[in-house]
């Protein structure tokens, strides 16, 4: 192991040593302050003498004459072991939680490969969440990676622990461990999180790395990869169904944004480096399941859109990548409904791998097809008779109007602690759909209208002469 | 023999490279990696790496094989899996026994012990020029694979049998010399293959999706871009051309994507059964599979390493349809690798060349007469998904897409948000092919064929209109004849220009089918307006019956088209009905 005092220049995150000889690109470095105090980081350009590297904490107190420089001769590894479970880690991987260092297990690059296309198989099994936006009309399969599109402001970190609450395979009653990256959080929203999963006894068999928003922020580009490094060994080498939660994206991507600045790199779309799509597809396309090994690893990210602006980069490229996305809406988080999921542009690319007569119901594809269509075509006559008026609308609009009310406020709201079955919620939007004409659901075939429709018409037809009558 | 100098990412410099060639194929470190030299100067030659590049050190050896990037070409094609340089990637998972990808793994892309049955279709002394078909190999129960002749020349020996690709198969002449000939040819993939000549586009490709082959077809030998914001339904349209669209070889480049959408091919193809040869769909494809984080550099030689296959079985005298999703992941693995250039970059990042390699990449496609004595055409069809930022298609990629393809499929994310799939808004697409198409669509389908779309297409125009009225004043205010219309084109909106991909019967429409639809909607149209004329009013129209049994049109098996007859005689009995009734 060679170590070097030739700094010659520090410059935000990266550091500049002369004179080196056999170092390897990304490899792992120390770096020993004058102070004796070590701080690590990574090789991020090496020429025949100078080798460019990346800090993982702040750089102050470093200095040009003092500062020594290790080369450690590997990449950045992480011993990953079961022992894991139920711990507190920082975004280094250290722990944070006064526990012993995990020192046996297996050293995981955290970098990790690609995996073979051809040795994926088919996400498949449908995960029961319990929320009717998700269930009923995105739903999520096992081995999935779908982003939570947030703003500042929303209830998207109660959404989340919901969903690692209530997440089950359904028939199995299978849960999932949960793996937690805090990139870039406040401790206020994390302290959230841990409190939630300490109240559910979700914490034994969670791993938790928290990179908070006072923490260096280079660190943050390491601490998601911690976390999917944690979750392939678990997943994969133990057989266990692995849910990742990594929140924010958005400060990771602010990070790679600063990293690509210090290095005077040439900016592509508002000063994001132009291999950011790249770069996120190798955080993102940690997910799936693996031909012949049992578990699974399914991934929820968090990101905040500046200004609410899906096609900013970081949501757009993201987009780009998961399969799908869960898009919360500030109108309706205003209109007091939560989880204030906007079914529209939200969307779940598995879905029908997760549903139909094996998983959920012969019915749930056109079932969900119509509720969207109806809900769509009401909001389109909201922004209408906004403008013309209600009475200017036919009476088959105004149906679908009210239809569009009522399906925010029972379909979509639910309570936090709210744990609706796919049956529940499936049955919900029949009966949403029966105030509608029986000819308008295109959508659905016939015998589905039968077999799943006819009694809620008939109820529907009921309350109707009640109501009649009471007039009389 | 040359020695790393600098290494930065999926690019490295190495110097003592005087040996070297622009677009050689080098061996890079102690691990072999392989990477193509991009830029020389002085001593010094950049590398693109198309593995990781982690560990590598200043000092380890660079050697050039002194050979370009290039492909292999023979029988062992057909239903594979490749990454972006052709290493096969079910047998890179078989002999590492790992579902990761390792660097440094050397396999050759096709199988060299397999025996294949060839079959000569030539004798001994026949003149043969080059590209002639000098045997064949069953390859799948689909495609015949035809060897083509390598050289000019008189065949001197040719024998059948069972033969592994790189045994002699027999011998040309080429008059000073004897030349050994296998089946296995190699060629560049960054330069065309020669042809004859080019032919024009008069010739549409059936995809089976309405809105396509109605309003929008694309030729064979054409070119067609599918931009669309993320969700608007990209992947699933391509998916769906490759599925049934009517050509012999389908060639799909997963370029920068998920990949799961590759195990979604993989394990839906082979389910899924051609409808006229009644064979599993991957008897006929080669996948290419160069995932969004598998190395950028092998992005970037993706979409080269598949127009080349598909080249060579064009050379052969087939159809073959190209997609590529995306070639926006590939404009940015070039925006990726100019930028550790240091070029000087051109609009929004991407290097100054950009225009011309997509041009060069699209104008590979084509209908064309083959090389060789015998007449034989081939085609490839370029279907390229375009994926821009924000949905924005002002941007480079986009715009400069759209400057060389000649069928423009506008994704909307407003139609996706409905679920108006496929989410091609008839608006803003376009077909340059109409006009060269319509006399086959004349002579092949109907007569009435190219007017029946226009009046279509003119009625959906005026829909657009009356809706911006309608925005102001409500429905009810247009004239009974102007809601007709309304009604009339909800109706090719929703039963005609919807079509579910996931549908067993809707997923593909016959030509004949497709026609026949149409037909009726517009036959209800006019009976409507006949209707209306007589004194008919529209809200009572809207009760009909009918208008059900139109709906479910598509829900009509191919098998019973005379269903469609019946109702269109139905529906013109609405028009008759109403004469009758005042």
């Amino acid at each position: 192991m060679k170590e070097y005092k030739t700094v010659i220049q520090v410059a935000g995150p990266l550091v500049f040593v002369e004179g080196v000889s056999n170092v390897g690109y990304n490899e792992l470095v120390e770096i020993i302050l004058p102070s004796g105090e070590k701080r690590r980081g990574q090789v991020l350009e090496v020429s025949k003498n100078i080798a460019v590297v990346q800090l993982f904490g702040a750089s102050a107190g470093l200095d040009i004459a003092n500062t020594s420089v290790k080369f450690l001769g590997e990449t950045m590894k992480l011993t990953v072991s079961t022992e894991m479970l139920g711990r507190v880690f920082n975004g280094l991987g250290e722990p944070r939680d006064n526990g012993p260092k995990i020192l046996s297990g297996k050293k995981a690059d955290i970098l990790g490969s690609a995996i073979n296309p051809y040795a994926r198989d088919e996400p498949k099994a449908f995960i029961q969440t319990g929320i009717s936006a998700i269930d009923g009309m995105n739903t999520l399969v096992r081995g999935q990676k779908l982003p939570i599109f947030s703003g500042a402001g929303l209830p998207h970190n109660q959404l989340a622990a919901q969903i690692a609450r209530q997440a089950k395979v359904r028939g199995t009653g299978e849960e999932f461990s949960v793996v937690f990256a805090a990139v870039g959080i406040t401790f206020e929203e994390a302290s959230f999180f841990i409190r939630d999963f300490e109240r559910t006894g979700a914490l034994e068999k969670a791993v938790l790395f928290l990179n908070l928003a006072d923490d260096p922020s280079v660190e943050r580009i390491i601490t998601p990869r911690l976390a999917l490094t944690t979750a392939e060994y678990l997943a994969y080498e133990k057989d266990m169904h692995v849910l990742v939660i990594i929140t924010d994206m958005t400060n990771y991507c602010e990070a790679l944004r600063e990293i690509a600045s210090a290095r005077e790199e040439v900016p592509g779309r508002r000063g994001y480096p132009g291999y950011m799509y790249t770069d996120l597809s190798t955080i993102y396309e940690r997910a799936g399941r693996i031909k012949g090994k049992e578990g699974t690893v399914t991934q929820f990210s968090i990101l905040t859109m500046p200004g609410d602006d899906i096609t900013h980069p970081i949501a757009d490229l993201t987009g780009y990548i998961t399969e799908g996305q869960v898009v919360l809406s500030r109108d309706l988080h205003r209109k007091n409904i939560y989880p204030p999921i906007d079914v529209l542009p939200s969307l779940s690319r598995l879905m029908n791998l997760g549903i139909g007569k094996e998983q959920t119901r012969e019915d749930h594809r056109n079932t969900a097809d119509q509720l969207y269509a109806g809900y769509a075509t009401g909001r389109d006559l909201r922004a209408l008779s906004a403008v013309v008026g209600e009475e200017a609308l036919t009476e088959l609009d105004r149906k679908y109007l009210k239809f569009a009310e009522q399906f925010e406020k029972r379909f979509i709201a639910q309570d936090n602690y709210e744990d609706r079955t796919i049956d529940e919620t499936l049955e919900l939007g029949w009966e949403l759909l029966s105030a509608l004409p029986e000819g308008e659901l295109k959508r659905i075939k016939k015998e589905f209208i039968e077999k799943y429709g006819r009694k809620h018409y008939e109820k529907q037809k009921q309350k109707q002469a009640e109501t009649d009558s009471a007039k009389k | 023999m040359g020695k790393l100098y600098k290494i930065s990412g999926p690019v490295v410099v190495a110097n003592e490279m005087l040996d070297a060639k622009m677009y050689d194929v080098v061996k890079v470190g102690e691990e072999e990696l392989i990477g193509e030299i991009i830029k020389l100067e002085g001593d010094k030659a950049t590398i693109q790496v198309y593995e990781e590049t982690s560990g590598l050190k200043p000092g380890e050896p660079v050697s050039t094989t002194n050979e370009a990037l290039s492909v292999e070409l023979a029988p062992g094609l057909l239903r594979g899996i490749y990454d972006g340089i052709q290493r096969p990637l079910d047998i890179i998972l078989k002999k590492s026994n790992d579902a990761f990808i390792k660097r440094g793994t050397v396999v050759d892309p096709l199988d060299r012990s397999k025996k294949w049955e060839f079959k000569a279709c030539v004798r001994k002394g026949a003149k043969v020029k080059k590209g002639d078909i000098i045997g064949t190999v069953q390859e799948t129960d689909v495609i015949e694979h035809r060897i083509l002749a390598p050289i000019d020349g008189t065949v001197e020996e040719i024998h059948s049998g069972k033969f592994t690709i790189v045994d002699e198969i027999g011998t040309i002449s080429d008059g000073r010399k004897k030349h050994s000939v296998c089946m296995l040819q190699k060629w560049q993939v960054r330069k065309a293959r020669p042809y004859i000549e080019k032919l024009d586009p008069v010739i549409p490709l059936i995809t089976g999706q309405r809105i396509v082959d109605t309003f929008f077809p694309i030729s064979k030998g054409g070119t067609c871009c599918i931009p669309g914001p993320f969700g608007s339904g990209k992947t699933v349209t391509q998916h769906q051309f490759a599925k049934w669209s009517d050509t012999e070889i389908v060639v799909y480049i997963g370029c920068g994507e998920r990949g799961n959408e590759m195990t979604e091919v993989l394990t839906e193809f082979p389910k899924l059964v051609d409808p006229k040869s009644g064979k599993p769909l991957m008897e006929r494809t080669i996948l290419i599979a160069n995932t969004s984080n598998m190395p950028v550099a092998a992005r970037e030689a993706s979409i080269y390493t598949g127009i080349t296959l598909a080249e060579y079985f064009r050379d052969q005298g087939y159809g073959v349809a190209l997609m590529a999703d995306s070639t926006s992941r590939w404009a940015e693995a070039m925006r990726e690798i100019g930028g550790r250039l240091e070029e000087m970059p051109g609009e929004e990042g991407y290097p100054a060349y950009l225009a011309r390699r997509l041009a060069e990449f699209y104008e590979r496609s084509g209908r064309v007469k083959c090389l060789g004595s015998s007449e034989r055409f081939g085609s490839i069809t370029v279907i390229g998904a375009v994926s821009p930022p924000g949905g924005d298609i002002s941007e480079p990629v986009s715009q400069n897409t759209l400057r060389v393809t000649k069928v423009f499929l506008a994704l909307d994310a407003a139609l996706a948000k409905k679920r108006h799939f496929p989410s091609i808004n008839w608006l803003n697409s376009y077909s340059l092919y109409t006009r060269s198409l319509d006399s086959w669509f004349g002579a092949n389908v109907a007569k009435d064929f190219t007017s029946l779309r226009n009046e279509a297409m003119a009625m959906l125009q005026r829909e657009s209109e009356l809706q911006e009225v309608v925005q102001l004043v409500g429905p009810d205010a247009l004239p009974e004849k102007e809601q007709v219309v309304l009604m009339a084109s909800k109706m090719l909106r929703e039963d005609f220009l919807q079509q579910s991909a996931y549908s067993d019967v809707d997923s593909y429409t016959s030509l004949k089918k497709q026609y026949l639809m149409l037909k009726n909607i517009m036959k209800f149209y006019h009976s409507a307006v006949y209707s209306v004329d007589k004194g008919q009013q529209v809200k009572n129209l809207q009760a009909l019956p009918i208008i059900e049994r139109i709906a479910r049109m598509k829900e009509i098996p191919e098998a019973k088209l005379g269903d469609l007859d019946k109702l269109g005689a139905d529906i013109a009995a609405i028009g008759e009905g109403s004469a009758a009734t005042n």
